[in-house]
């Protein structure tokens, strides 16, 4: 294996017009380059679905504010759960897998570029076409209005009946196409993997990273298939006079809620297995030890990709399934605790004996570890299914999937873009300005998601766009709302840190974490053709062996 | 204490979820407390040290020892969990049902309920009236649960878990109450524009004001000469078409039934008191009270509404 690369940067050549850099960009098929733009997309409706949703908590504030009317919140909670799902969480995830994962296993692109850009270039469509609904969604004289059917959209609400109009047709149509942009994404991670490995990269020896990408791509294709499916069902509903979802005239509605979670549940899965994916590569490093139990926490993560298929209807409790049918739901929920143990356990066992420093990616994986602990406890009330018809549909619901995809998913891909962003710009972010960020959002999420468990014990349902008094829901919900200011003023700190650091920062050299994996061998920014020469591996460390030549871990995997 | 808490239940079911959410809470309580002390311990413990001389650790690649153990603990603790639940879940779902028992229909309609109790053929709104149920001879009411339009979910936590009512898919509960009093609770399925304000107001009643209730409730609608004007004005209106007040030409079932409308405490799906104000606010402008809720704001003059709100004022 060798480092070498031919000494020619694209920082060394002459400035070039601007419309010249920015036809690159657009016409670009280069993996690293579509991972940014996936990120850097991604970053954008992270600060969208956040206004969102502090107009919502601006509403909830006190009851019966008066800030927004009804048909705006709805709009907002539609807008900001859509969003966050399909157009923040969907291409970070994206954006990680599509730069990491051809460095980390010794491939010089992924397997389809044009495929990479297609995808991109739909989700990015898909985006905009949701958000033109707030002009278009009654017709091209700007009078719109954002659909407010729910972010899961539950029939009839979708029909004709209930919504006249276009939004809910750009809601459909939007997620249809992004859909298609993921499937493609998807298809082109697994058939990277599969085929683009470099000389002695065996499946045993892959990065964790690249496993739980491959678990997750699997994963994409079997969720969102039916996903679109669904959606292409509304619209023969809504357009050419299809009964599937239409219960006016004998459709049914649960048959939607089963096509939307046989989506909707491996899709947490799409989501948080990335965020393992990050907190593995992560912990080992900063605490320099090499993962505890490898051939483990693959299993465990393909084991929680089959399990995370047969367990959608934990979100259907309520609508009134056979005792049996619940039973087997609780009983699969239930299940995918055991193999989510092992990983929170290795993860743990990999920081024992180590010598942990907490520099800002370490210090977001830990807090991830503690959150990700939380929402999977509480994961385990809900999945209890009596306790569930008390909790499901409200806050307490809402609280533990902000635990899952903020205090989990969000703060390992923070904690990710702080590791990798020496890689992805050649230089090193701003560690005081990275801690601040981490202890600003930590005080606010905890604020506003520990808080927002309570109102849900004591009744408050979810979508509710006002309350009444007296129900003890008001002081919580105040702490939840004053949570909200923290974590915006965190995630202006980030942003500030990434534009700083991107123009100012230190020159991080090619490996500053004096990491093991092969993007580390290269240089920051890698070059377009990523290796000037393949690299070859002989052990999950390449590095370590280069590094350590006396003791390379070869000798004993 | 919040009068929705679903941690005081007075009903069966809800007794039941409470007792297997504190064996829930229990196991979990314990479950992080371990693994919270084994985080801190190792965030404290293995932290590297200032004076570090930057040699590596030892490193250590796993042990299967150790991951066996940490597989059957959790799987030992699933069992236990799911063994705990489905007993919950049967004894819930295939309850027994005594030939005392109340059937009450539930008809969720956009942002109010309908009840309908087939043995008497009562129908009302918005303001459910069941009997408590004495544990020694127990009177449990079972509900029906149907939607005329869009998903709904009946949540009244200190009697039962929710429910849902979906069309074409009949649901049914039951709750068997054993303290009178007045319990309250909402729709927990987003159901469209006033989802918020489609509150659920549960009677318990002792069995002889229950009595009294229902039978007051069979009665149609009293006459008024008073109210003459209002009569006519409501009658030659498209108030008709919406809304029924038995024993007149009154006959619509998309809005509520107004047939003993001053018997319920409040209008609007619990939005508001039932004031003569409220309910002259509600007859010129329901959006003042419920932006969004489906009755259109009639136009009526002030002498109109006044009149209207009159003779709704006659309908004890």
């Amino acid at each position: 294996m060798t480092t070498a690369s031919i000494p020619w940067t694209e920082r060394d050549a002459a400035p070039r017009p601007l419309v010249e850099r920015l036809h690159e960009w657009v016409t670009t098929v280069d993996h690293k380059r579509l991972g940014v733009m996936y990120i850097g997309y991604a970053l954008v409706f992270l600060v969208i679905g956040g206004i969102e949703a502090m107009i919502m908590r601006i509403q909830l504030i006190a009851p019966h504010n008066d800030f927004v009317s009804p048909q705006v919140f709805n709009r907002m909670f539609t807008m900001h759960g859509t969003t966050m799902i399909f157009f923040v969480a969907m291409p970070l995830v994206f954006g990680f897998a599509n730069y990491l994962v051809p460095l980390m296993i010794g491939a010089r692109d992924m397997a389809f570029p044009r495929l990479n850009a297609l995808s991109f270039w739909l989700s990015a469509f898909g985006g905009l076409l949701l958000y033109f609904s707030f002009l278009g969604g009654s017709g091209l004289y700007g009078a719109g209005s954002a659909p407010d059917v729910g972010w899961f959209a539950y029939a009839p609400l979708t029909a004709k009946t209930f919504s006249p109009g276009h939004s809910t047709d750009y809601w459909t149509l939007s997620l249809l196409v992004s859909g298609f942009g993921s499937i493609g994404t998807a298809i082109n991670i697994l058939t990277t993997i599969v085929c683009m490995r470099c000389p002695g990269m065996t499946l045993g020896r892959m990065p964790l990273f690249a496993w739980l990408s491959l678990t997750m791509a699997g994963l994409v294709i079997l969720a969102v298939s039916p996903l679109s499916a669904a959606q292409i069902m509304l619209l023969v509903d809504r357009y050419l006079g299809g009964h599937f979802f239409d219960t006016q005239a004998g459709g049914s509605a649960v048959v939607w809620m089963h096509f939307f979670w046989v989506f909707g549940h491996p899709e947490v899965y799409v989501l948080v297995i990335p965020a393992f994916a990050a907190v593995s590569e992560i912990i080992p490093v900063f605490s320099r030890k090499p993962i505890f139990g490898y051939p483990v926490m693959v299993a465990a993560t393909v084991c929680i990709g089959f399990i995370s298929m047969s367990v959608w209807a934990h979100h259907m409790f309520t609508v009134g399934m056979s005792p049996a049918a619940n039973g087997f739901f609780v009983l699969s929920t239930m299940a995918i605790a055991v193999p989510t143990g092992i990983k929170i356990f290795n993860w743990l066992a990999t920081m024992w004996g180590g010598k942990v420093q907490f520099r800002t990616p370490m210090l977001f994986c830990t807090a991830f570890l503690f959150q990700f602990l939380v929402a999977g406890l509480t994961g385990i009330m809900l999945g209890s299914a009596p306790f569930d018809w008390q909790l499901g549909n409200s806050y307490f619901v809402v609280a533990h999937f902000h635990y899952v995809i903020v205090g989990a998913i969000l703060f390992a891909l923070f904690g990710g873009f702080y590791y990798w962003f020496p890689k992805f710009s050649g230089r090193m972010y701003s560690e005081p300005l990275g801690k601040l960020h981490f202890w600003l959002f930590v005080i606010g999420f905890h604020l506003t998601f520990d808080c927002m468990h309570v109102p849900g014990l004591l009744g408050m349902p979810r979508r509710i766009y006002t309350y009444e008094p007296g129900r003890g829901w008001d002081t919580w919900n105040l702490l939840v709302t004053i949570g909200v200011v923290f974590q915006g003023v965190a995630t202006l700190v980030f942003v500030g840190n990434l534009v700083w650091s991107y123009f100012k920062g230190e020159d991080a050299g090619s490996d500053p974490w004096d990491a093991w994996t092969l993007e580390w061998s290269t240089e920051s920014p890698p070059p377009v053709y990523n290796f000037a020469v393949l690299p070859v591996v002989q052990s999950r460390r390449p590095l370590w062996d280069l590094k350590h030549p006396e003791d390379p871990d070869w000798k004993y995997e | 204490m919040s009068p929705t808490t679903i941690f005081a239940p007075v009903s069966t079911p809800a007794d039941s979820i409470f007792e297997l959410s504190r064996f829930v809470l229990a196991v979990t309580a314990g479950i992080f407390v371990v693994v919270f002390a084994l985080l801190v311990y190792a965030v404290v413990r293995f932290r590297r040290k200032p004076d570090d001389d930057g040699s590596e650790p030892p490193q250590v690649y796993g042990s299967y020892e150790v991951e066996l153990a940490w597989t059957i603990i959790p799987v030992l603790i699933v069992v236990a969990l799911f063994l705990a639940t489905a007993r919950v879940i049967a004894s819930i779902q295939h309850p027994p049902k005594p030939r005392d028992a109340l059937d009450v229909v539930v008809i969720g309609h956009q942002y109010w309920w309908e009840y309908r109790y087939p043995a008497f053929g009562v129908v009302t709104a918005n303001e459910l009236h069941v009997p408590v149920s004495d544990p020694a001879r127990p009177t449990p009411t079972f509900l029906t649960l149907l939607s005329a339009d869009t998903d709904h979910s009946f949540w009244v936590p200190r009697l039962a878990g929710k429910t849902d009512l979906i069309p074409n898919h009949p649901n049914s509960m039951w709750i068997d109450p054993r303290e009178t009093g007045l319990y309250l609770g909402q729709c927990a399925q987003y159901c469209g524009t006033q989802h918020a304000k489609m509150l659920l107001r549960v009677y318990v009643d002792s069995p002889e004001d229950f009595e009294r209730w229902i039978e007051a409730q069979r009665r149609p609608a009293p006459a008024n000469d008073a109210v003459t004007r209002g009569r006519e004005i409501f009658e030659t209106t498209a108030c008709v078409n919406c809304h029924t007040v038995r024993g007149t030409p009154a006959e619509g079932t998309f809005g509520p039934d107004l047939t003993h409308l001053m018997s319920r405490e409040t209008i609007a799906a619990g939005a508001a008191p039932n004031t003569p104000e409220n309910l002259r606010i509600w007859i010129r402008d329901p959006d003042a009270l419920k932006p969004g809720s489906l009755m259109p704001a009639m136009n009526l003059s002030d002498e109109d509404a006044n009149a209207v709100t009159q003779y709704m004022e006659s309908l004890r």
